[in-house]
């Protein structure tokens, strides 16, 4: 007879048994999950609860040669309001209203952003508060519950408008900017502002910085708890550039109110010494974000104010070719100091009339007269027997038709100089004598930028040798006497690099130069300075803009008779001191009548005050670690 | 009343008192200790609503227990079939007016307490069936009326639960009915054959789950399918109990649960939170102490002479450790997410009040353990 009480209690023990092995198990599982996989849950739960939060980098400042700040960062005072803290948002944004002045559409940007955007995260209400908005907003904080005064920093431009073409801007990266560059990408972060122009975009990854990192806990909402750690960013490089601010400011001064551009080389280091488009802008404007109607103001502006001349600007370079023209008959044979041509003011050539600037004739001239008055018949002449193509190989050398910084700008153009070949491949057509002729005079096809009339003079002020501008002071700098040094090298090994074939006809074409500015009827003989110290050798141009009719010949109109639009381009390149030189400049004056009036006077002044700041250049170190 | 007397009539108060089991009243004052603490950190550290309700749930249950500690067992025997009947009276009328939250409908309003008579069932099924094996004859258990009384004993308030719907609740009540008709003796053979039959149909019985049932399996089976979705609970319930480690991260400095990664921290997953905490070492502790006190249950069963007490000891005793398998099953990703609360430690009125029914049902079993019933 099998007794209940013993059933249930022999079953009670197998069931006991089984509760065991499924502890062993559960055992079993918390020992795999917090022993043996411990560091991974730990990992997984760390990756919950901490979040980063990236703050704006600080750009790295931009400084001149002498290491002027002229892209720098600025303490700026913010406004923000953070949703969750606010009490009543209406009465918040009325009373902020009143306060800052806002307008209704800033009211109803910040009623959108505030849909969009997560309670914790902050709106900001002003970019830029004035010391009084920001001193008004403290003093009725009490009342302004939920709104929050920031201090930040931001990217500011001490000079405004004497660097824009150099520096270009920054501002909001837009979807292009971030999907362009990884850097970008990476330390993006809302608020943050990226190169849009000039330096500011190309350096940008040296610049840029690291951010500033936040650490937070936050819990399963996003919802920041507390903050665990604050890792400091660096800021990004610091940039040194080869201008000096005293020149580039003496450049705005002489162009002010004028459309133009003036560039200054080292002719022997490359070095740009300024490098100035006139009209500018003020870079500060974009900082956040520019109103409409400064932005017409500027959009609108006759003179461009968005072009950069100095690069992207491209112009005939009139008589300011000449000396090209002429070391390039000289080095081709074509013609010795000897040769002359009769000027009578004006050349027939199969039917048609090439005329030369004075309308009498210069009379019987040779070469350095023919430089020194800008005697267009005899560079015709000259140009008829060298031919443009040969003519164009000794452009090429001297810089034309390339580009002189390279990448550091996008909107750097190339500028043209034809030949035969060119014309044939482009415009399918045959090259016309006719067309060799005004080429010889800086007319007709040839496009350059005011800084490759800059380089090229620079390069026949050096006796010849090519040199490799230079914006960025880097890690490779040239003494003086390294380049010199680099310079006798490339005539004795490396004479592909060497721009001449006979030193000679350097030195003709350069004192050819010097006659036209310390001539008697030198174009620019009103400019000249007779202190050896300062003085310079240079070469007037007038540019035509427009084919000039025979009835306007006759007028012999005066430059203030002539629309604005159809005036000449004056343009002046010189180098300087004679003697000794160093520094060469091209300067161009948009629909400034002629060059001997409106551009070579500027030279001068310049002049003068390159040269007085020699020696303080000279003392700076042209040494930066970076390595750009 | 006169009842009470004539049954209590051997024993005084005070032998009462002094046959009280004090191991099982230990443990259960330590467990409730640590719930109100581990409650206390599900709060975020603060005396809140949880923290408080919970506190006063024991308060008012525990001194329950210790009245029904000193009844005596025979009433239990007596009344088995009626409180049966009763809950399933309640669970009638939760199907038909009751509380309806995010789509189940569990509770009814007592007025005084929120009531979830599923949570009772699992008592009152084991009481029933307890009574039932008691007066069954040893030669009857295996006939076929006999099984098919005891598995619609079973059935009856499974459908009911099943139809609010409770799949968890459902699965305990089964599982703790059952036991009572293995301890009762039914033949082996009988529970392979259905387990066999139950694992064939189980394709069959899935058709018929809701669609968040399905899920819930489907989720079980690869969590990261939808680690946002319906994976989240169970992802973060391991994330945090394995970030615990050996030591836990110490009271109050649980981050998963104190930063609101852990869904249901009060109630089902509050293990989740005590292992994040207490980490594998305190993990293991509470274990022991559940481990005693279903050893101390067992211990009672077995040195109770009535068949009926044994069976209610023994039963209850399984019931307890099924729950604590289940949930910590569940949240150790072992087994699908089913609602199933930790005894004493999890949040809820109607859980507590049955753990604490069952547990004075083990004292009065203790007290009075060598009654005979007849």
């Amino acid at each position: 007879m099998i007794r209940k009480t013993d059933v249930i209690n022999r079953r009670m023990f197998i069931v006991g048994a089984a509760k065991l092995v499924i502890l062993a198990g559960i055992i079993g599982r918390l020992f795999s999950l917090q022993i043996n996989n411990n560091k991974k849950y730990l990992t997984l739960s760390d990756k919950n609860r901490i979040r980063e939060w990236k703050l704006p980098a600080k750009r790295g400042n931009i400084v001149d040669y002498f290491g002027n700040i002229i892209a720098g960062n600025l303490k700026v005072y913010q406004l923000h309001i953070i949703p969750e803290q606010v009490e009543n948002f209406n009465y918040l944004i009325s009373r902020l209203k009143t306060l800052l002045k806002l307008s209704d559409g800033k009211i109803e940007k910040i009623i959108k952003l505030k849909k969009k955007l997560k309670p914790w995260d902050s709106i900001i209400v002003s970019e830029n508060l004035s010391w009084s908005q920001f001193l008004k907003v403290n003093n009725y904080l009490y009342d302004l519950v939920g709104a929050k005064p920031v201090m930040t920093i931001t990217r500011n431009y001490p000079f405004n408008d004497i660097y824009t073409h150099i520096l270009g801007y920054v501002s909001q990266p837009n979807e292009k900017d971030i999907l362009q560059n990884k850097i970008i990408k990476d330390r993006f972060v809302p608020g943050m502002k990226v190169g849009k122009l000039g330096l500011e975009k190309t350096l940008e990854n040296y610049l840029i910085g690291t951010n500033d990192i936040q650490r937070y806990e936050v819990n399963a909402y996003g919802k920041r708890i507390n903050q665990l750690e604050y890792q400091k960013g660096n800021q990004g490089s610091k940039i040194r550039i080869t201008v000096d601010t005293e020149v580039q400011k003496l450049c705005a001064k002489l162009l002010a109110n004028k459309a133009g551009s003036i560039s200054v080389m080292d002719i022997y280091t490359g070095e740009v010494l300024a490098m100035y488009s006139s009209p500018s802008y003020n870079p500060n404007l974009f900082l956040f974000g520019i109103s409409n109607d400064a932005w017409q103001l500027i959009r609108n502006n006759p003179l461009k104010p968005l072009v950069n001349k100095t690069l992207s600007g491209l112009y005939s370079p009139g008589s300011t070719i000449k000396p090209i023209v002429a070391l390039s008959a000289l080095e081709n044979n074509v013609i010795n100091t000897n040769f002359t041509v009769k000027c009578t003011g004006k050349i027939e050539f199969y039917g048609q009339t090439f005329h030369c600037w004075k309308e009498k004739g210069h009379g019987f001239v040779s070469l350095n007269n023919a430089m020194k008055q800008s005697c267009d018949t005899y560079f015709y002449e000259i140009a008829r027997l060298l031919g443009v193509d040969r003519l164009k190989i000794t452009a090429e050398k001297f810089g034309l038709g390339k580009k002189v910084l390279g990448e550091y700008f996008d909107n750097e153009k190339q500028g043209l100089f034809p030949n035969t070949k060119w014309k044939k491949n482009k415009l399918g057509k045959s090259w016309v004598l006719g067309e060799t002729l005004i080429t010889g005079i800086g007319q007709g096809y040839t496009q350059t930028t005011p800084l490759q009339l800059c380089l090229m003079t620079a390069q026949i002020a050096n006796g010849g040798y090519s040199i490799n501008p230079k914006i960025i002071v880097n890690n490779d700098p040239l003494t003086l006497e390294q380049a010199k040094i680099k310079m006798l090298e490339q005539n004795l090994n490396n004479s592909d690099k060497k721009l001449f074939k006979n030193q000679k006809n350097i030195k003709i074409v350069q004192e050819a130069m010097f006659s036209s500015t310390n001539e008697v009827y030198g174009t620019s003989y009103r400019s000249r300075i007779d202190d050896p110290k300062y003085q310079f050798a240079g070469k007037t141009g007038t540019a035509q803009v427009k084919r000039i009719s025979k009835r306007e010949r006759e007028l012999d109109l005066k430059i203030d008779q002539i629309p604005y639009k159809d005036r000449d381009h004056a343009l002046y390149i010189a180098y300087g001191p004679y003697k000794k030189p160093r520094y060469a400049l091209s300067i161009i004056v948009e629909h400034g009548g002629s060059g001997s009036k409106a551009a070579a006077p500027m030279a001068k002044e310049l002049f003068k005050l390159i040269i007085d700041r020699k020696e303080l250049r000279e003392k700076q170190s042209s040494y930066e670690k970076i390595d750009i | 009343m006169f009842q009470d007397n004539r049954l209590n009539s051997e024993l005084t108060f005070f032998q009462k008192v002094k046959k009280l089991d004090y191991i099982l009243l230990i443990l259960i004052i330590f467990l409730s200790a640590i719930s109100v603490f581990v409650m206390y950190s599900t709060d975020g550290g603060q005396v809140l609503y949880h923290t408080k309700s919970h506190f006063f749930k024991l308060l008012t249950f525990f001194p329950l227990m210790l009245v029904i500690s000193f009844s005596n067992i025979k009433i239990w025997h007596i009344i088995s079939y009626f409180v049966y009947f009763i809950i399933i009276l309640l669970l009638i009328w939760v199907s038909i007016d009751g509380i309806k939250v995010s789509g189940s409908q569990r509770w009814i309003d007592l007025y005084f307490i929120v009531l979830q008579p599923s949570e009772l069932m699992k008592i009152g099924v084991i009481l029933c069936l307890a009574k039932f094996y008691h007066r069954l004859k040893i030669e009857d258990v295996n006939s076929f009326v006999s099984i098919m009384v005891a598995l619609a004993i079973i059935i009856v308030p499974i459908i009911l639960v099943l139809s609010q719907p409770d799949l968890g609740t459902s699965i305990l009540i089964a599982s703790s009915g059952l036991i009572i008709l293995w301890l009762g003796g039914v033949r082996i053979k009988y529970f392979v054959i259905s387990s066999v039959a139950f694992l064939i149909s189980l394709p069959f019985i899935i058709s018929f789950l809701k669609p968040y049932q399905k899920l819930r399996i489907l989720t079980f089976l690869d969590p990261d399918r939808d680690p946002l979705g319906a994976g989240y609970q169970i992802i973060q319930s391991k994330i945090a109990i394995g970030s615990g480690g050996l030591g836990g991260k110490g009271f109050l400095k649980g981050t998963q649960s104190y930063l609101d990664f852990l869904p249901e921290k009060h109630t089902d997953f509050i293990f989740t939170l005590f292992s994040e905490e207490f980490g594998f070492l305190g993990s293991v502790g509470l274990l022991i102490i559940y481990s005693l006190i279903i050893i101390r249950i067992i211990i009672i069963g077995t040195i109770s002479k009535s068949n009926f007490a044994k069976l209610f000891c023994f039963g209850f005793a399984f019931a307890i450790f099924i729950y604590i398998v289940v949930n910590l099953s569940m949240v150790l990703g072992l087994l699908p997410i089913v609602g199933s609360p930790l005894p004493i430690m999890s949040y809820g009125g109607s859980s507590m009040l049955a753990t604490m029914i069952g547990f004075g049902i083990v004292m009065s079993a203790k007290i009075n353990h060598k009654q005979m019933i007849a």
